[in-house]
């Protein structure tokens, strides 16, 4: 069987190995700086959610001089991630690899790093941790949730009935949490607003998202925000009802050109920026970045047809005071089960609400 | 708690009316397939191809009734070369159906890229629900005429194996090949021209979920529709107007889910969400018990012989 210990993967390298020598003096008259970064998403890049919000930024890198971009897309979180990435490591001479979906990091971004200590691998989700994980890996993320709570401020102004609906994937924290900021927005313009959620259970079943979305209209929901990987279905089908809608991950403007009020976008290409950097100068690239307004690492989508002119402005002062450190969790808060959860003013990246794992008052839904 | 009542109702009839259509052309096209002595697991391909076709289709002309024809010219080609490798001897038709499941959505997914963004025209739906000052009932009485077509077809199918000629050689080869040999029919090329059909009507499925029902196209658009559909036959039973009532009850319990937490009744969703699949399971384990169940089976399919 000594076949096997031939694998694939070494036959490539030999024969890149073979093509790099012989191609010498072209690798020779790249010049010095010049950096590789390659991008994995789970899904197709233009999805109009989670991958495109990527893509996109990717695309923004594409136009830096001495940056190659390489990209590939619908990679499963399975063994077929690290062949993918070794595969960009040894034929494309990646310097570095973002790895953008959760379900790569354990073990594949990790044993990754360990097998190629000169390459840099980043991660989207808030999972390294600097005692145990290799040197060379990092993570990067958003906290989308202060974009999801300006949504809410122009929603709730953008709204008749103040019924807000939110069509929602999964209970997770990420989830809850844009909920809950979509609900304080909400509030913070409307003290009677509500929220009704609908869980579809999945990340991506347009045609349950189609249902839900019917399901919170005809609840007499005006306004219907969103958190699954590609919002399309959902915009589309509230602005075929005539509601209202907020985007989430993406720009989905053009989907909606009546009822679109604005969207929750992560600036991915804030983190990208600073890691070519980075890497071009030579320097240490850094293992964590994480943010929100403050450092530009979230935005919202321009204003559709759908925000009022209030809505529009409160919006903006929202947008400002977030920048300027201003919390949106501020106490006493009760959860929808009538448990005090929150007792004081939170800072909007206290490590507590990274545990939530309830929907406020005014929030009608279930987790379970 | 009777208003609450009344919106569920609602949310599952206009759940039925919206989200069957998929499941009774698939339905329907498996059962004059699985009459014909064949099973054809492919058209899960069929259907995403079908869609995909249907909105590239529907994008370029601009016109969404191009796009349903195109999904069924696509998805007679694919199942014409099932019906066509499957008359090859020692060839298992549902290995094969497999392979070509795989093929259709695979050719789906690779030509599909450029239309996962644009938007394309989508076929109009008929109000028939002007008679009522109820919003939700005007909503759920928004009919596509695909809807219709397939209702009408299931009848048609129904009369057609029933009182035909075409209809009993039909199922004279699915029953028994050696009869029909001796009679003079060609069984390939009746079980050729049975799967081809049956490819067509669920490309047609496929270009109800693009063109309508969500209404849009990307990878994850059928989530395994086809797979249920071709499970509903055997629960119909190999007859194409039972097959209208279970595409309904499926699109029914489809809704449950969302329809029970838009009145606030939220707890348990994953279990809801699970309706339609946990149904079908009983009743198929009631209808296997029954003796009927097996005398109705076409004699000539890889799973009864």
């Amino acid at each position: 069987m000594t076949m096997t210990t031939i694998s694939r993967r070494g036959l490539l390298k030999a024969g890149v190995a073979a093509a790099a020598a012989s191609a010498l003096p072209f690798s020779a008259a790249r010049a010095a700086g010049d950096i590789t970064i390659g991008a994995l998403y789970v899904g197709p890049r233009d999805d109009f959610g989670w991958n495109q919000s990527h893509a996109a930024a990717m695309d923004i890198l594409r136009g830096v001089p001495g940056v190659t971009v390489v990209e590939e897309e619908n990679v499963p979180e399975t063994d077929s991630v690290a062949k993918s990435m070794e595969s960009m490591i040894n034929l494309d001479g990646a310097n570095l690899i973002l790895a953008t979906s959760f379900g790569y990091y354990n073990p594949f971004v990790l044993d990754t790093a360990a097998k190629y200590p000169d390459v840099q691998l980043r991660h989207c989700a808030p999972l390294w941790n600097p005692e145990t994980d290799p040197k060379n890996a990092g993570s990067y993320f958003s906290y989308l949730n202060q974009a999801h709570y300006v949504n809410g401020v122009a929603a709730g102004l953008s709204s008749a009935s103040g019924k807000l609906g939110f069509v929602a994937a999964k209970p997770v924290q990420t989830v809850l949490s844009n909920c809950n900021s979509f609900l304080l927005g909400a509030r913070s313009v409307n003290p009677n607003a509500t929220v009704q959620v609908i869980f579809t259970g999945e990340w991506s079943m347009p045609v349950r998202e189609a249902e839900a979305t019917n399901a919170l209209i005809d609840a007499g929901c005006d306004v219907i925000g969103c958190h699954v990987d590609s919002p399309k279905v959902v915009i589309e089908t509230a602005e075929a009802r005539g509601a209202k809608t907020c985007g989430h991950n993406a720009d989905q403007r053009s989907l909606a050109p009546n009822g679109f009020i604005t969207g929750a976008e992560s600036k991915w290409s804030t983190t990208y920026k600073i890691y070519a950097e980075a890497l071009m100068k030579g320097e240490e690239v850094p293992n964590l970045i994480a943010g929100g307004y403050h450092n530009d690492m979230v935005m919202n989508t321009p204003f559709g047809a759908g925000a009022t002119p209030e809505a529009i402005a409160a919006a903006t002062a929202a947008i400002e005071g977030l920048k300027a450190g201003k919390p949106i969790y501020v106490g006493p808060l009760k959860d929808n089960k009538g448990n005090l959860v929150i007792e004081g003013a939170m800072d909007n990246y206290a490590p507590e609400l990274e545990k939530m794992n309830y929907l406020l008052d005014g929030v009608m839904g279930s987790t379970t | 708690m009777s208003d609450a009542f009344f919106v569920v109702l609602m949310a599952m009839i206009g759940g039925a009316i919206r989200v069957s259509t998929p499941f009774l052309f698939v339905a329907l096209g498996e059962t004059l397939t699985e009459k014909s002595g064949r099973i054809n697991l492919g058209l899960e391909g069929n259907l995403v191809l079908g869609a995909m076709v249907a909105y590239a289709t529907s994008y370029s002309t601009g016109n969404p009734w191009a796009g349903v024809l195109a999904a069924g010219v696509a998805g007679t080609v694919l199942s014409a070369g099932h019906g066509w490798i499957c008359k090859l001897p020692k060839v298992n038709d549902i290995a094969v159906g497999i392979a070509f499941m795989n093929l259709g959505t695979g050719l789906a997914f690779f030509f599909g890229k450029p239309f996962i963004q644009p938007t394309a025209p989508r076929l109009d739906a008929i109000a028939l629900g002007g008679w009522s000052s109820n919003p939700q009932v005007r909503q759920a009485l928004m009919v596509n005429p695909l809807f219709f077509v397939g209702l009408g077809l299931a009848v048609f199918l129904w009369w057609m194996l029933k009182n035909t000629r075409w209809g009993l050689v039909v199922r004279m080869t699915g029953d028994s090949a050696a009869s029909a040999r001796a009679m003079g029919v060609s069984v390939d090329l009746v079980r050729l021209l049975a799967t081809a059909s049956g490819g067509f009507l669920a490309g047609i499925g496929g270009a109800f979920l693009s063109l309508y029902y969500p209404g849009s196209w990307n990878e994850s658009l059928s989530s395994g529709q086809g797979l249920m559909a071709v499970a509903l036959v055997i629960f119909a039973r190999w007859n194409p107007l039972r097959c209208v009532w279970a595409a309904l009850l499926f699109g029914a319990t489809g809704a449950l889910g969302p329809a029970l937490q838009s009145i606030g009744i939220s707890k348990g969703y994953y279990f809801f969400n699970a309706a339609p699949y946990i149904l079908t399971l009983i009743i198929m384990i009631l209808s296997a018990r029954s003796k009927a169940a097996s005398r109705e089976a076409p004699g000539e399919l890889s799973i009864v012989k």
